[in-house]
């Protein structure tokens, strides 16, 4: 236990230390929720859906988290560089540990990183149902372990920053542009209803929505469910490839 | 017999690193590992401390398989790496609480070993620093200290002072030697510098493209080789070639920052 809170520690150790880092991550959502939810707002609203922004922001919230979480996950390979790796690797803890103990640090981060822009999002303008903030917080939990899982998976298998372009382009955007943060999902055509219901992230970000301020797409059980799911498999993945990590 | 190796051999895709070596080390020895760049040194000593799965072979490790019960093992030891592997984002302090954390060492022990450690490496006075202001000898102290934190009976050292200044490297070797003298730890370190293996070590192996060429204390070398020093036995036995060694792909990423810097 004490193996896993200090590894926890330090991740958290880290992320208040880099006030750079923590700001330059929280420009890109604030940029869409000004961008987008301001821009987009009075079109949608002419469309018939409402008030874009209150829409917009859980998306914007699922993002950001997802975003921190598989950049925390990747984190590895700047240990792996850095040798700090290795300290961990000679220590007499079982590879399991290690990876909760990372895990949940990278999850904590990706959490608070998420609170951060939803704090803000409230001078925006958003207005979430507050006796429901609870289950938000769980499912942004929920996403931020199952990234930074996927995130430390990946680390994993990658030696170095080769592949980093790769998995911001190919895995993150994509990620997001098809998960219905920033659009409903009812009455697309088909092909990207179906690929939106096998986007980890539109479970997260329907749960973060429907908890938010109701509006569910697959519905709030199903989210957690598969959410849940998803991340003890892509956890056991990502303990098997940890594991095998040799230097 | 605290370190037994029999037959070790690890082969990377299309290169033979290790090649069959066999070695043993006494308990309170120090036990120099000399080669030239490439030999195999820190390959071996990666399969010594549980980071590379050897292809063939036998080690024991205080007595434990580092395949069977890497744990056991990994409590035997502590280790100074070649490269450092401190997180330079903590302070000198935090390295060690995480390194006494993660080897169970209790707090009140902990927090009095910790003290020890840093007045002996002469850190005491910078413990609240963050590391990434440290100058290479200090991240090398810093890392001698934290490696015993937990009592190991075996100390590892992988090249320990490489790039150090003499004063430096003095220091580090006299801290070393007193430790070896007053705490009976057994000592394996790799080193390229002759005289450092000549000066330090009771039992030198020389390593050469992946095998043990010669085994023995520095004067029995010598004898064998009917050579005056190390340096001409050393020669003797390996010959003049120069070693190019190839870079891992972390070691390309250093050398594009250092590039790019």
């Amino acid at each position: 236990m004490s193996a896993i809170y200090i590894l926890w520690l330090r991740q958290l150790k880290r992320y208040f230390r880099s006030r750079s880092r923590m700001i330059g991550s929280l420009a890109q959502p604030l940029l869409f929720l000004l961008g987008l939810g301001f821009g987009f707002g009075p079109i949608y609203q002419r469309a018939g859906g409402g008030n874009y922004l209150q829409f917009l922001t859980p998306g914007i919230l699922a993002m950001t988290v997802m975003t921190t979480a598989v950049f925390s996950g990747i984190e590895i390979i700047w240990d792996r560089q850095f040798g700090f790796l290795k300290e961990t690797l000679v220590a007499p803890v079982s590879r399991l540990q290690i990876m909760i103990g990372r895990t949940l640090g990278g999850a904590t981060v990706a959490l608070i990183q998420g609170l951060i822009v939803l704090l803000i999002s409230l001078f925006f303008g958003f207005q979430p149902k507050i006796f429901s903030l609870p289950l938000a917080l769980l499912f942004m939990f929920l996403v931020a372990l199952f990234f930074t899982a996927l995130g430390t998976a990946i680390a994993s298998v990658l030696e170095d920053f080769q592949g980093f372009q790769l998995i911001m382009q190919f895995l993150i955007m994509p990620l997001f542009f098809l998960s219905g943060a920033l659009f409903p999902l009812q009455g697309l055509p088909k092909v990207f209803t179906l690929i939106a219901a096998i986007n980890p992230l539109s479970f997260g970000v329907d749960g973060l929505r429907s908890s938010l301020i109701n509006g569910a797409h697959f519905g709030l059980g199903v989210d957690f469910f598969v959410l849940t799911i998803l991340t003890m498999v892509v956890l056991a993945i990502g303990s098997f490839l940890f594991s095998r990590i040799e230097i | 017999m605290i370190i037994q190796v029999s037959k070790l051999t690890k082969k990377f895709s299309d290169l033979l690193a290790v090649d069959g070596i066999s070695f043993s080390v006494e308990e309170g020895e120090i036990f120099a590992f000399l080669g030239p760049n490439g030999a195999g040194k820190t390959t071996t000593i990666k399969m010594l401390t549980t980071l590379l799965k050897p292809t063939s072979g036998k080690i024991l490790i205080n007595g434990f398989d580092p395949q069977i019960e890497p744990n056991k093992v990994r409590q035997s030891f502590g280790i100074v790496f070649q490269d450092p592997s401190l997180d330079d984002e903590l302070t000198a302090f935090e390295n060690m609480e995480f390194h006494g954390v993660l080897y169970k060492v209790p707090k009140d022990l902990r927090r009095k070993r910790i003290e020890e450690l840093l007045e002996f490496v002469e850190l005491w006075e910078r413990r609240k620093d963050l590391v990434k202001y440290f100058s290479g000898g200090m991240k090398r102290r810093l890392e001698i200290a934290r490696g015993l934190l937990h009592h190991p009976k075996i100390f590892f050292l992988d090249e320990p002072t490489l790039g150090l200044d003499p004063q430096t490297r003095y220091h580090i070797w006299s801290y070393l030697r007193d430790l070896n003298k007053k705490e009976g730890i057994t000592i394996f370190f790799t080193t390229h510098y002759i005289e450092e293996a000549e000066k330090m070590a009771q039992k030198v192996a020389i390593i050469d493209k992946g095998k043990i060429v010669a085994l023995g204390t520095p004067n029995l070398l010598k004898e064998k080789t009917k050579t005056d020093s190390l340096e001409e036995a050393f020669i003797a036995l390996t010959g003049h070639e120069i070693r190019d060694e190839k870079a891992n792909a972390i070691e390309r990423m250093r050398l594009r920052r250092r590039f790019h810097r």
